[in-house]
């Protein structure tokens, strides 16, 4: 099978609208006789299903959480980009995709970045009118603020709150379609299988998770919007039930899987504290804006880090990459903290940690300017302080109260500690450029899909590709597939392809509980997740991947055989929920090493150990490994590679640098 | 900070389902860490429970940052246990000390049914959302988002009203299980903004309606709800709700 991307012809910037004016529609009237399916009420899957119900569409709505408004998007913090300018700092549509394409180390597809650039400002328009609630500057204006990868200002923000505002909008305007009838919600439900019919998305198999039972729905198209599957390590920024299922029984159904390995490593979250740990918590990369990060200059140095004198700190990040200092890409700032403290230079009681520091802020930035707006002459340092406190406090208040609950410390007067934790993950269904995977019908939004943060995502971008691709771009795109659907008649669910999934599911839950073993779900979800962490994180070789891919297989083989899972089918079950999590985490563990064996280069997030500067940077190797991998489902550890190769127009492809 | 194990002793409400009567159940747990998060600690029960052949205790929670509004528990008499503006996800162990006996219920109230155990059902707050919680407007119909100026303070307002989490804290903790605090924090967000304005009327009196439909009791004004609100939502929204309502029913055309 050979991918097509779909790619619009004509030149980058007209590429959209040419797709836009070219599009089949689909007439208000016969919107009504179609049905779509949404899985996932996040931000891609909640602005899709409201926009596609205002559209006319009949939407069903899936999510396991008991509310939409619970999807993990709403711990987002820091903000969503959009190259509106209006910092007037030299920002434009073609900055914001030059920085995503770049950030993301040339291994994403030019057209669909550029789109999500251009989409971006009616993003921001689209929220504001929702009311969500940005922080404002005095006149009534929005306000910006940096995030890495970039050196402009074209961060919205709320507080560190940003993803729930947002989630919060999308949500109320998919409650409003259910209330008006135009979408039906069904939370407390679980996708545990596709139903394809002549080769078509048509329907899905979901658990009631309140009683167990199996229920079938038709739909003439299907989306995916089930956010990343970074809990494949266990202990990410994740939270406890974000996973992978949705999409991994839709790769098993026959979408090819982009680029699985490309994972990233967030690098300020708060450190593991001990073996019991179940999550672990991000503090925003929008504090790097205004916290410096150091390790001591001397090895070991066990002194209180006030105690620690300016001289005797070392601000790597300011000191390897002073173009960019502080606000470099995330893997980039990842991987100089993971040096510094296998060098030995980590703090705390682990030595697996690092400081970020506000207080220069605190009183350079923050406290000067407070004083001088209230007309203080000459403040001392503690004015300064305290003048600075009340800032910070209406930036980040509930991030610094969040650490301080989490670890006991007041970060407004001790540096926080923070190393890097797996985050998110670029890598998902392979979709074209209408989002849709290699089965017809079936699309992927969000997270779930690969497509448009290469081997690396900037901050502050994962919000606004959610929301682009369910408020902009599927309202379009879907009516491309659906203009030609129109005469099919609703399929009933008993047709035997239901009858046939629902066996499936029913037969593989039979086959969990029956396994009766001594092991909880939980030890082996851990065991799995030590596995990835160690051999397929922060940086991968090729001895550790080929070791964690025998190691997966007979870790997959134990779960199978001594699972221990109580309770029945028929029931509210949440070990049961977990186990068919971690079942597929167990498959998809071993198709993320096998990517990362396979592409002999490191790029963005990807770190292969041999493949290194000799200032330890990512080496790519663009002759060879410039294209999109494409896994399709062939069995049990079988997989087959197909490339979709990355043709560069008008960017040049050069080594990253933010020095 | 100085850290510490200790063993505990828990009283967990039990129940099968909607229907069950339910009743309390003691349990032991031992070397708990100072560190550890509250769920953590149910964590470390159930995997014991499971390995000794029981049915472990169901319980909602998702984020475990404070921020989805998923969990919920009433520790020792509090919904989200004793610390100040705080969820049970975020709530960790160093607030409590060796030996201490720790009481764990749901949230209670007629319209939250339990589902099992620990977990409610809280529908009735997507239902009153559906009911207004909203300004109406198709995606793609929006002006430059820069076109209408918002005041700062009304801006940060709106912000600290919805900043709510919905988790229902409120409603556990009023004796009237009245879910005002709910309510008046998305009709305030909505109604400081210039752009919830047309709306401002008909939302106040139909969020008002459906609450009153989903058995919430009334408000009579203790502050309970914003003493357990994880967000510190302010019960000033509530009489900012009451001044809203009685001008959209006085100026109301029936």
């Amino acid at each position: 099978m050979k991918l097509d991307a779909k790619i619009p012809p004509g030149p980058l910037e007209n590429k959209w609208t040419y797709y836009k004016g070219h599009c089949k529609l689909v007439n208000p009237a016969n919107k009504r006789k179609l049905e779509i399916i949404v899985v996932g009420t996040g931000l891609a899957g909640a602005s899709a299903a409201a926009t596609l119900g205002e559209l006319g569409y009949r939407v069903k709505a899936f999510c396991f959480q008991d509310s939409p408004r619970r999807a993990h998007s709403i711990a987002a913090q820091g903000g969503i980009n959009a190259a509106k300018n209006y910092q007037n700092d030299g920002d434009s549509v073609f900055r914001l995709f030059y920085d995503t394409i770049k950030g993301g180390d040339y291994r994403s597809r030019e057209a669909n970045v550029y789109r999500l650039a251009e989409v971006s400002v009616n993003i921001i328009d689209q929220c504001v009118a929702q009311g969500v609630p940005f922080a404002r500057e005095y006149g009534g204006l929005l306000n910006n603020r940096s995030f890495g990868g970039t050196q402009v200002k074209r961060t919205f923000y709320a507080a560190g709150q940003t993803g729930q505002q947002l989630l919060l909008g999308a949500y109320q305007a998919l409650e409003r379609q259910v209330a008006l009838g135009n979408v039906i919600m069904y939370p407390r439900h679980e996708m545990l299988e596709l139903v394809l019919i002549d080769g078509k998305a048509r329907g899905i198999i979901c658990r009631n998770l309140i009683n167990g039972k199996l229920e079938r729905y038709f739909g003439h198209a299907v989306l995916l919007c089930t956010g990343g599957y970074s809990n494949v390590f266990y202990l990410s920024t994740n939270a406890m039930g974000s996973n992978v299922t949705a999409i991994w029984k839709a790769h098993k159904k026959g979408a090819f899987f982009g680029n699985p390995s490309f994972t990233q490593i967030h690098p300020t979250c708060i450190p593991v504290s001990g073996e019991y740990q179940s999550k672990l918590t991000l503090m925003s990369e929008s504090l790097r804006n205004d916290g410096r990060i150091w390790v001591p200059k001397i090895k070991g140095d066990k002194r209180h880090p006030n105690d620690i004198p300016e001289e005797e700190r070392d601000y790597y990040l300011e000191r390897r990459y002073p173009a960019f200092g502080n606000l470099v890409p995330r893997d980039v700032a990842s991987r100089a903290a993971k040096e510094r403290c296998d060098a030995g230079y980590g703090v705390g009681t682990t030595g697996q940690a690092v400081y970020l520091d506000f207080r220069y802020n605190l009183i350079n930035k923050y406290g000067r300017a407070e004083a001088s707006r209230r007309g203080i002459k000459d403040p001392d340092e503690e004015t300064l302080v305290q003048l600075g406190k009340e800032v910070v406090k209406e930036e980040y208040g509930n991030l610094f109260d969040m650490y301080e609950k989490i670890t006991g410390e007041n970060p407004y007067e001790v540096p926080m500690r923070i190393y890097p934790a797996v985050h998110y993950t670029m890598g998902g269904l392979w979709v074209d450029y209408e989002l849709m995977t290699t089965v017809p019908g079936l699309y992927a939004l969000g997270e779930a899909n690969f497509s448009d943060h290469g081997a690396n995502r900037l901050g502050a971008s994962a919000l606004m590709q959610g929301l682009a691709d369910g408020y902009f771009i599927i309202p379009y795109t879907i009516g491309n597939y659906l203009a030609d659907e129109i005469s099919t008649k609703p399929i009933h669910i008993d047709h035997p392809s239901f009858e046939e999934a629902e066996r499936a599911v029913t037969e593989r839950i039979e086959k969990l509980l029956d396994v009766k073993g001594t092991q909880t779900v939980e030890s082996f979800h851990k065991r799995l997740g030590k596995i990835m962490w160690d051999k397929c994180g922060m940086s991968r070789n090729e001895a550790g991947l080929k070791s964690a891919i025998e190691e997966i297989r007979s870790l997959r083989k134990e779960f199978w055989s001594d699972v221990r899972i109580p309770g029945s089918a028929n029931e509210f079950n949440p070990e049961l929920d977990k186990a068919g999590r971690v079942a597929d985490f167990l498959e998809l563990g071993e198709l993320m090493c096998i990517d990362a064996l396979h592409r002999n280069e490191s790029c963005g997030g990807h770190f292969r150990e041999e493949f290194q500067t000799p200032d330890g940077e990512a080496l790519r190797d663009d002759a060879n490994y410039s294209y999109v991998a494409a896994w399709e489902y062939k069995g049990e550890s079988q997989w087959e590679l197909h490339k979709e190769p990355l043709i560069f127009e008008e960017v040049q492809p050069s080594q990253r640098s933010y020095k | 900070m100085e850290h510490y194990v200790m063993n505990l002793t828990l009283k967990v409400w039990r129940q099968k389902n909607t229907n069950d009567k339910g009743r309390f159940e003691t349990y032991h747990v031992k070397n708990i860490s100072s560190e550890m998060s509250f769920l953590e600690m149910f964590d470390v029960l159930n995997e014991q429970l499971i390995q000794e052949g029981k049915d472990p205790i169901a319980f909602d929670h998702d984020c475990r940052e404070g921020i989805c509004g998923m969990c919920s528990m009433v520790i020792n008499g509090r919904p989200h246990g004793p610390w100040h503006r705080n969820t049970t996800c975020q709530l960790h162990m160093r607030a409590f000390r060796d030996g201490d006996v720790i009481v764990v219920e749901p949230f209670r109230a007629n319209a939250f049914p339990v589902i099992k155990d620990l977990v409610v059902d809280r529908s009735a707050f997507d239902r009153i959302i559906q009911a207004g919680g909203y300004i109406s407007v198709n995606t793609g119909s929006a002006v430059d988002a820069n076109a209408i100026p918002v005041e700062k303070d009304k801006a940060d307002a709106a912000f600290a009203a919805a900043a709510c989490i919905g988790c229902g804290a409120c409603v556990a903790a009023c004796k009237n299980s009245s879910a005002m605090l709910f309510v008046s924090a998305k009709v305030a967000h909505l109604g400081l903004l210039p752009q919830g304005q047309p709306e401002r009327k008909t939302r106040v009196l139909n969020m008002v309606a459906q609450m009153d439909k989903e058995g919430f009791g009334a408000c009579t004004n203790t502050g309970a709800c914003e003493a357990v609100c994880p967000k510190g939502i302010s019960i000033d929204y509530i009489a900012r709700l009451n001044r809203d309502y009685m001008m959209a029913a006085l100026s109301s055309p029936e």
